[in-house]
């Protein structure tokens, strides 16, 4: 790993720590939005049920034992070299750890 | 004597006439229905493309987002193949579930063989490729896509039926192109092209079975199998296009599906690129490059090949585009509404019906005036299919 792959992963901490204190919740009709966007788009390709596509699954399971902040970064930037695109122009930091917290309690699944 | 050969001779043509002929039936013809997936209801609508309508609904497929489905040669099945694994047999017919199967936690894709006898299925967990008859899905047999990075087996994508009882998908984590002769379906015969390229995503099989091609997401350029000269292997085409331009995100993978040959030129959807590529067939060297409002998901031809209708990925899924093949240009842009999934033509291409998953309506439209002419009432339309299919290779 390089020493610029740390100290983005150290600023992610950062934010991630920052953003964890004071979370922002979505507006309600923006988490509807965003639940659809989970299901519509994440979803195209890593399944509307998050049971993987051509990307891996994202279920409770799969996503146990990897830290919010890999999540965090993984959704923000992307991962190069593999169909994985960034989504920080449509989600804001917030937004994104939101997406988690409805990952890792699978609250899609009422939907 | 000349006279009792005569009748001999009658009375055996007669009774050649009328004896086996099992007589033809009179049940409805349903050479211009089509069925549509309602993606979040896990159901289906069959509808009737001459008359516009609606006709019945089926529901209890399970999870059908990003379903697919082929057709038994008769029109009668739609054989569907839903994300969760499931295999549903439906009859478009009578409108009912036939059969239904789960035969894997993770299918992407299917195909059905020249011969209609065998329906095959992709799968991307355990990635492979399961073999059903087509009568009763009774399995007949598993081709594990295992290599030797992958030895859990690679995810397959770019399942098409090829001539002559064929099969050809590509793994796409290994990179690899594989063609199976389905003479003997319980025991495969496996034929591997090896390292063709980086992430095949997707891939096509032209109208006339001759050419395959994978889209590559690792690297410039596409793979082509020619398989009137299989010998010479898995060639690159288009290696050095976009080389120096910076790659663009992509929001959805593109779908390979809607092949389009017109005149001396091959149209094909770019990867991280917004923009549909001309391809000239007689040197394979592109052509010109058609820029785009967005990234293409699917590029559908007219029938007639003189135009292709393009939707987009995220966040520009509400628009379509029209090329005019014969300028290679973009002659027209359509604001279609929120969430456009798919698109289909009738089968001579006067219309085109598309789906518009966010406002749960199935548009069709004039493709020569761009009119709307109707709008149909469909629970998150996604992919529409009509029974034509059933005639083409690759469909
Ligand atoms: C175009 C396809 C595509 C889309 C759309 C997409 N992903 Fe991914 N995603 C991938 C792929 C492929 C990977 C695996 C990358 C790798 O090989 O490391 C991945 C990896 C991930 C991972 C890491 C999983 C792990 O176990 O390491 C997370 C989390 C993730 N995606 C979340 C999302 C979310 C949330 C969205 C929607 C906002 C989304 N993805 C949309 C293709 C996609």
């Amino acid at each position: 790993m390089k020493i610029h792959h740390y100290l983005v992963l150290i600023l992610a901490c950062l934010l991630a720590t920052a953003s964890l204190a004071d979370p922002k919740i979505p507006t309600s009709q923006r988490q509807q939005e965003l639940m659809q966007l989970l299901l519509d788009d994440c979803g195209s390709c890593h399944g509307m049920t998050m049971n993987g596509g051509l990307g891996p699954p994202l279920q409770q399971s799969n996503l146990a034992g990897k830290p919010d902040e890999y999540i965090f970064v993984t959704i923000r930037n992307g991962t190069a070299g593999t169909p994985m695109p960034p989504w920080h122009q449509f989600l804001t930091d917030d937004e994104i750890y939101w997406m988690i917290d409805v990952l890792r309690k699978e609250t899609w699944k009422k939907e | 004597m000349r006279c009792l050969s005569l009748i001999c001779l009658l009375i055996i043509s007669l009774s050649a006439h009328s004896a086996k002929l099992p007589g033809c039936s009179g049940r409805e013809a349903i050479g211009d229905r089509g069925v549509i997936v309602e993606r979040a209801s896990g159901s289906v609508v069959i509808v009737n493309s001459t008359s516009q309508e609606l006709l019945c609904r089926v529901e209890g497929l399970g999870d059908l987002s990003h379903a697919s489905m082929v057709f038994s040669r008769d029109e009668q099945y739609a054989y569907i193949f839903g994300r969760d694994g499931g295999l549903s047999k439906v009859d478009v017919l009578n409108g009912r579930l036939e059969n239904r199967i789960i035969q894997a936690g993770n299918a992407i894709g299917g195909a059905i063989s020249q011969d209609g006898q065998i329906i095959a299925v992709s799968n991307y967990e355990p990635g492979g490729v399961r073999l059903f008859t087509a009568d009763t899905l009774t399995a007949l047999a598993t081709i594990e896509a295992k290599t030797d990075a992958f030895p859990e087996g690679a995810k397959v994508v770019g399942l098409t039926d090829a001539p002559e009882n064929q099969i050809i998908f590509s793994l796409y984590n290994a990179g690899e192109i594989w063609q199976a002769s389905l003479d003997n379906p319980k025991k495969p015969e496996i034929k591997k092209y090896l390292n063709i390229g980086s992430l095949p995503y997707d891939a096509l099989i032209a109208p006339d079975g001759r050419y395959y091609m994978a889209g590559l997401f690792g690297e410039d350029g596409i793979a082509k199998l020619d398989l009137w000269y299989p010998e010479k292997g898995v060639e690159k085409i288009l290696g050095d296009y976009g080389k120096g331009d910076k790659k663009l995100p992509v929001y959805k993978m593109p779908h390979l599906e809607g092949w389009t040959f017109a005149g001396d030129l091959v149209f094909l959807p770019a990867i991280g690129h917004h923009e549909v590529l001309a391809i000239k067939t007689t040197n394979w060297e592109l052509s010109s490059r058609i820029p785009l409002l967005g990234q293409p998901v699917f590029t559908m031809a007219r029938p007639d090949a003189r135009q292709i209708w393009v939707n987009f990925a995220f966040p520009n899924n509400k628009w379509l585009q029209v090329i005019d093949t014969k300028s290679a240009s973009v002659i027209k842009k359509l604001e279609a509404g929120p969430g456009v999934m798919h698109m289909e033509f009738t089968p001579r291409g006067e219309h085109i019906w598309v789906s518009v998953r966010d406002e749960n309506k199935v548009k069709i439209y004039d493709t020569r005036t761009f009119e709307l002419l109707k709008v149909l009432n469909v629970e998150s339309p996604s992919g529409i299919f009509f029974t034509a299919r059933a005639h083409k290779i690759g469909l």
